[in-house]
C-alpha cells in the first residue's frame, strides 16, 4: 500500500479531542528496545541491520493492535513521503535519514508506531491527544509485553533494558508532551519557567525534538533519565510538571488580558491580517503567526472557527505537506506563494477577530 | 580570566554546559584548548556533546584505557568518544568501569527497577546482586565516597527486605 493512500489526512486525526488539548497539544511515550546478540544499528553491517528487520517487522505486523497497519521498509519510501512523516510528528529525523534495513509500522489510526534499526534496534511509540501520558504508556507498555513475547530483548538485570545510547539505558523509557504556550512567551517568562523545567531533570525542546527551535510557540517537554526510576515514577513527575505548565499558561493568559489586552489582541489582528492577506510568506512565520491565531481562536477572538484549523494549517503548510501532489520540486519561494494562497483561502472562511472577544460564559459574567 | 586547566595563560576558548539546570562554564586558553581537541569543532567529542564534558574522558579512564576493546563486536573506546553510542548490548559489560561513572552523573540511580520482559523474570539471583552489591560497598567505604556507600546500603537493605520489593505494575 502507498503511504499517501495509508495516512489519514491532519483535519481528519485532529478531530480527536483529548483533556486540556486547548494548551497540550500530544502526549507521547517512546520505549527503546534491542535484540541480544546483533550489534545496535549505528554499529551494524548491513547484513545485521536487515537481519534485525527481518526478524522485528513480521513480529511487530503479526500483534492484534497493529491490525491494517501500515508496514515498509524505509527504503520504500520516497523522500517526500519520509519528510510528511517527520512534519507529522511520526517519525524522527534521524530515522527519515535512513536507508538500509531500517522500517517503519504504523497502525491506521498512528496512535502506534514503530521504528525498527532507527538508534535502537526498537523505537516504538505511542501517541494521544491532550494530556493522556498514562494511557500512551499504558497503550505501549501492552504492546511492549505482546513482543517481548515474539522477540529476545537485550536486557540485563543491572541495568536494564541496554540501548545504543547509555542516556537510554534502564526503562528505555522517553515520556514526552507538546504544549503551546504563546502567553508565557508573550509575558516573557518563558526562559524562567524553562530553566525551573531543567531543574527538575526534564528537557525542554522545540517542535521537531532535539535541537531544534521553539517555532510557533510549541514547546516538548520529557523525561531526561531513564535509569534507577520505574516507569510510572518517571510519568508521574512529568505528569505533574505538565499540570502546573498548564496551570502557569491559563494565568498568563488572564494576567495578559487583565492588564495588556490592546498588546494580546494587537498580536492575534496582525497574526489574522498577514495569514489571510499575505502572497508570500515563509513557513518560520507563519508558524509563528498560526501561533497567535490559535490563541486568538482561545481567547474568543474567532468565535465561529475550530481550534484545529490552526493546528491542521501549522502541519499543511510544511514544505513537504505543501509539496505533495507536484511532480517537480518546488524551490522556497514558490512554497512561499503556495503556502500564501493556501492561507489567504482557508482564512476567507475566517472572519475579522472579535476584539474585545463577545463576554464569554464564564460564571462570573453572568 | 585564566584558563581553568594550566591556570596560567588567559582563557580565549569558553564553553558553557547546561546539566541538570545548572549552567558550568569552563574557560581554557588555546593551547589547553588544543591538547583537548576543543580547538577543532569538527573533532570534538561528540560523547562529550551528547553525554556533557569529560564524558569520554572519563570512560577513558576505566582500567584498560582507551585501547579496550568489545570482544563481542569490536567496537572501541574511541569509536564511542566519536560518536556518544555503543555497539552492542555486551559493550555495556566491556566498558562497564568507565560507564559506571558517566551512568550515575546522568541517572537517577545505577540499577534499573522497572519494568522487566517476562521471560527473563526468572527468581532474581538475590545471592548474586548481594554479593555484588556488598563488594561495591566495600570500596565506596574504602574510598570514602560515602554519598555512593549509603545509596548501596539501601539498596542492599531494599533487596533483604522482600515486602518492599517494587511489584509489578
Amino acid at each position: 500500500m502507498k503511504l499517501d493512500e495509508f495516512l489519514p489526512s491532519p483535519a481528519a486525526t485532529l478531530k480527536h479531542s483529548g483533556p486540556h488539548d486547548r494548551i497540550m497539544l500530544s502526549s507521547r511515550v517512546r520505549l527503546a528496545r534491542n535484540l541480544r546478540g546483533l550489534p545496535f544499528p549505528g554499529w551494524a553491517k548491513k547484513p545485521e541491520r536487515v537481519k534485525a528487520l527481518e526478524l522485528i517487522r513480521p513480529a511487530v505486523e503479526s500483534l492484534p493492535a497493529m491490525a491494517g497497519a501500515f508496514s515498509g521498509s524505509m527504503d520504500d519510501l520516497t523522500s517526500l513521503d519520509r519528510q510528511i512523516l517527520v512534519e507529522r510528528h511520526l517519525i524522527s529525523r534521524e530515522h527519515a535519514a535512513r536507508s538500509g534495513g531500517s522500517g517503519l509500522v504504523l497502525n491506521p489510526d498512528l496512535s502506534l508506531c514503530v521504528m525498527i534499526n532507527e538508534e535502537d534496534h526498537l523505537r516504538m511509540q505511542a501517541l494521544r491527544h491532550g494530556l493522556q501520558l498514562r494511557a500512551a504508556w499504558q497503550a505501549i507498555d501492552q504492546l511492549d509485553s505482546a513482543l517481548e513475547r515474539k522477540l529476545d530483548y537485550a536486557f540485563s538485570r543491572e541495568l536494564g533494558y541496554l540501548t545504543a545510547c547509555p542516556t537510554n539505558v534502564g526503562t528505555g523509557i522517553r515520556v514526552s508532551a507538546m504544549l503551546h504556550l504563546p502567553a508565557l512567551v508573550l509575558d516573557e517568562q518563558i526562559n524562567q519557567i524553562i530553566t525551573a523545567v531543567n531543574k527538575l531533570g526534564l528537557a525542554v525542546r522545540g517542535l521537531y525534538g532535539e535541537g531544534t527551535e521553539a517555532l510557533g510557540n510549541v514547546f516538548q517537554v520529557s523525561n531526561q533519565m531513564t535509569l534507577g526510576e520505574t516507569e510510572t515514577d518517571i510519568l508521574e513527575r512529568l505528569h505533574k510538571v505538565l499540570a502546573q505548565l498548564i496551570e502557569h499558561e491559563e494565568n498568563a493568559r488572564g494576567r495578559l488580558l487583565e492588564k495588556k489586552a490592546k498588546m494580546v489582541y494587537n498580536h492575534v489582528g496582525r497574526a489574522y491580517g498577514i495569514l489571510a492577506n499575505a502572497h508570500s510568506i515563509s513557513s518560520k512565520e507563519t508558524m509563528n503567526l498560526l501561533s497567535l491565531l490559535r490563541l486568538g481562536v482561545d481567547l474568543g477572538c474567532f468565535p465561529n472557527v475550530d481550534r484545529t484549523l490552526a493546528e491542521e494549517l501549522f502541519m499543511t503548510t510544511q514544505p513537504a505537506h505543501l509539496q505533495k501532489g507536484f511532480v517537480e520540486k518546488l524551490s522556497a519561494d514558490q512554497r512561499d506563494l503556495l503556502r500564501a494562497d493556501m492561507l489567504r483561502e482557508r482564512l476567507l472562511q475566517v472572519g475579522r477577530p472579535v476584539t474585545p472577544p463577545p463576554a464569554p460564559d464564564k460564571p462570573s459574567a453572568n | 580570566m585564566l584558563c581553568d586547566i594550566c591556570k596560567k595563560n588567559v582563557a580565549k576558548v569558553h564553553l558553557t554546559q547546561m546539566d541538570k539546570g545548572e549552567t558550568k562554564k569552563i574557560d581554557l586558553c588555546e593551547e589547553c584548548a588544543k591538547v583537548k581537541g576543543i580547538d577543532d569543532p569538527t573533532s570534538f567529542s561528540l560523547a562529550d556533546l551528547l553525554l556533557g564534558l569529560g564524558a569520554a574522558q572519563e570512560m577513558e579512564q576505566g582500567a584498560a584505557g582507551a585501547g579496550l576493546r568489545c570482544p563481542a563486536c569490536g567496537f572501541t573506546q574511541a569509536e564511542f568518544k566519536k560518536t556518544g553510542r555503543l555497539g552492542c548490548a555486551d559493550c555495556y559489560r566491556t566498558f562497564a568501569e568507565g560507564l559506571e561513572g558517566l551512568l550515575k552523573s546522568m541517572h537517577k540511580g545505577t540499577r534499573h527497577v522497572g519494568k522487566a520482559p517476562q521471560a527473563q523474570h526468572f527468581s532474581p539471583d538475590l545471592e548474586g546482586q548481594l554479593k555484588a552489591l556488598q563488594r561495591s560497598l566495600e570500596k565506596a567505604v574504602a574510598d570514602e565516597d560515602f554519598e555512593q556507600a549509603a545509596v548501596l546500603r539501601d539498596q542492599i537493605k531494599r533487596l533483604r527486605e522482600p515486602s518492599r520489593e517494587p511489584s509489578a505494575p
